[in-house]
């Protein structure tokens, strides 16, 4: 009764009175906002210099409209259809590698029984997420080398000869993606762990009662449980499909591997400010974005059909 | 019946159990491996890492690698270049991070829709590289610690953890007395919801302090100078360009020879023992918070 009375006048505030009453607050979001308005929404407004000729001495306004020049000149030179079907084959690949592991990953731990064992399973699975990109590419050229790394030593164990791997053009992407799921499936199963804390042990409960094998209640009951998780994750995946982070196969390149290993990203960061070609480079990059958004949109809009669950 | 149904049962879990228990052992294995075989390699005899003996335990026991590293002018110059780039880089994370994250999580804030709408629209358009190359050079920012943590200085993804957070953990009673008493936003923020917030400023320390230490993509489009280098770049230029310095000069004696050999190796032993080095700061954190950042990915994934 009494706090109903003290609610009471709150609901009156007229709308300018709570507009004045949390002004301050408008002080917190105010340096992130500017940041984020200069560093995040001044340069789509740069984008226009992928219509343009842009001149580092003419300014964006100076340089003069070349309309859909560089769109066309990359889809009619010789690096359009290698670097988007590099870009699609290394994307895809690890998609179809990476994705189901950490599922099946976490449904094994949280059907462990050993608890001490599976804190320091999970310990060592998460940690490789947190070594950086150059760690990792340095291991896998150091493990890889075909005079002194341990792979080689132990193919030769076997009397596998050895072979120059960051060389062998049919070798790079398997590298690429297979290094990938070493280092991502441990911190990539977290999400999918949390989400079956979430299950209620009724569940498992009555189902023993009802007879049903471990494997039949991961089946029927933990599975079902992380399906939402599992198919938003894979519809923003599939929205990023173009978009390979450009660190590590940047870093993973060499002369002998190029024609498979060089991406969009590589790619537009070579023309852009190695070849100092920027109106290039920005149009390449704003076409890949196009790509993405409209993969995005083709995803989610068939998951929705397909399964109800969607990003909006 | 039923008795012998259940003893099936049983059965078919153990069963089931062991091969869980193999199958986990073998990823364990996976991948701990790589890791233990990089800590034995940098202890171990040159030599004896190039010729592939090092495979279970170490070989010869001994630091020169790490000598070799701690001797490296520009691998300490990067060392310290990063420690400066994370704490400040952190800082300005928190500082613009928790503001915004708790203005958002108060659903009596106004302008709460448009803010968060505003962050949401960055996570899927972007300018790309160029035009954001040109927004931060004509700030200046070029060859300057500011081009490495302005731009990045509000993760959606991290302001989002941390405003569920806020407003999951801070009971609307506690404003609602400290508004009776005259407390105002600022004065709650800082003295009240701040103190109670300690786990999620440490997921956000680790979550942007660990980015920071790792990123090399900024410092190689921003920073031309070699002595600002981070110490990303630096590892870049030795494990991954192959840059270490050989002494120069031709072999033509064969103990020239020799010492050339055994240079190579060293330059190699010194690549594991600089990995090691590197990954110091992260493994010292890492088993101390563990907890927290398993928590983080929850919170991000209750409403993300």
């Amino acid at each position: 009764m009494r706090t109903g009375q003290l609610e009471m006048p709150k609901k009156k505030k007229s709308l300018a009175k709570k507009w004045r009453e949390n002004l301050d607050l408008w002080f917190f979001v105010l340096p992130g906002m500017v940041i984020t308005f200069i560093f995040s929404y001044v340069p789509l407004y740069g984008l226009q210099i992928a219509f343009r000729r842009f001149s580092a001495k003419k300014g964006i306004w100076g340089s003069p409209w070349v309309g859909l020049d560089h769109f066309v000149r990359y889809f009619e030179g010789p690096y359009f259809w290698s670097t988007l079907g590099n870009t699609f084959l290394l994307s895809l690949y690890s998609l179809i590698a990476g994705f189901p592991i950490p599922i099946i990953l976490a449904l094994m731990l949280n059907s462990f029984r050993h608890k001490r064992y599976r804190r320091l399973i999970q310990t060592v699975t998460y940690a490789p997420n947190f070594i950086s990109t150059v760690v990792m590419a340095g291991m896998l050229l150091l493990f890889l080398s075909p005079s002194v790394g341990i792979v080689s030593e132990l193919l030769g164990v076997f009397g596998i000869p050895s072979v120059n791997f960051m060389a062998e053009k049919s070798l790079w992407r398997h590298i690429y993606v297979w290094s990938g799921v070493w280092q991502n499936t441990g911190w990539n199963s977290v999400i999918f762990f949390a989400a079956l804390a979430g299950v209620s042990p009724e569940f498992h409960e009555a189902a023993i009662v009802d007879g049903a094998s471990k494997f039949q209640r991961i089946l029927y009951i933990d599975l079902p449980t992380i399906l939402p998780t599992a198919t938003i994750l894979l519809i923003l995946n599939c929205g990023s499909i173009l978009s390979v982070g450009f660190e590590k196969a940047f870093l993973l390149q060499n002369d002998l591997n190029l024609s498979v290993s060089e991406i969009i990203s590589t790619y537009t960061y070579k023309v852009g400010l190695v070849q100092n070609d920027m109106s290039y480079s920005t149009a390449i990059g704003l076409f890949n974005s196009v790509i993405n958004a409209v993969l995005l949109v083709i995803v989610n809009w068939t998951a929705d059909k397909l399964s109800g669950t969607s990003l909006w | 019946m039923i008795k012998t149904l259940k003893m099936h049962r049983a059965k078919s879990d153990a069963i089931f159990d062991t091969i869980i228990f193999i199958v986990l052992t073998f990823i364990f294995l996976i991948v701990a491996y790589p890791l233990y075989f990089v800590i034995i390699s940098s202890i171990s005899d040159p030599s004896a890492v190039a010729g592939g003996k090092v495979i279970w335990v170490p070989v010869g026991l001994n630091f020169r690698g790490y000598e070799e590293v701690f001797k490296n002018d520009s691998v300490m110059r990067g060392f310290v270049n990063s420690i400066i780039y994370t704490v400040m880089g952190v800082i300005l994370n928190l500082a613009v991070t928790l503001p915004t994250a708790y203005a958002l999580s108060r659903s009596d804030f106004m302008g709460n829709r448009f803010v968060t709408i505003f962050y949401l629209i960055t996570m899927f358009v972007s300018g790309g590289m160029i035009p954001t190359y040109l927004v931060v050079k004509s700030c200046g920012f070029l060859d300057s610690v500011w081009a490495l943590i302005v731009p990045g200085a509000l993760g959606v993804y991290n302001m989002i953890v941390a405003r569920t957070f806020f407003k999951t953990s801070l009971p609307n009673e506690l404003l609602e007395a400290s508004k009776l008493d005259g407390c105002g936003n600022t004065r709650f923020f800082f003295h009240i919801a701040l103190p109670l917030s300690s786990a999620i400023i440490a997921i956000l320390i680790l979550y942007y302090g660990v980015g920071h230490w790792n990123s090399y993509f900024s410092a190689l489009l921003y920073l031309s100078d070699n002595k600002k280098f981070p110490l990303q770049l630096v590892l870049r230029s030795i494990l991954v360009l192959n840059e270490a310095q050989l002494q120069k000069g031709g072999a033509s004696t064969a103990q020239q020879l020799i010492e050339l050999e055994r240079q190579r190796q060293l330059v190699e032993l010194m690549k594991y023992s600089l990995i090691i080095v590197s990954s110091i700061p992260v493994m010292i954190i890492y088993p101390l918070v563990q907890k927290h950042f398993v928590k983080g990915v929850m919170i991000g994934s209750v409403k993300g």
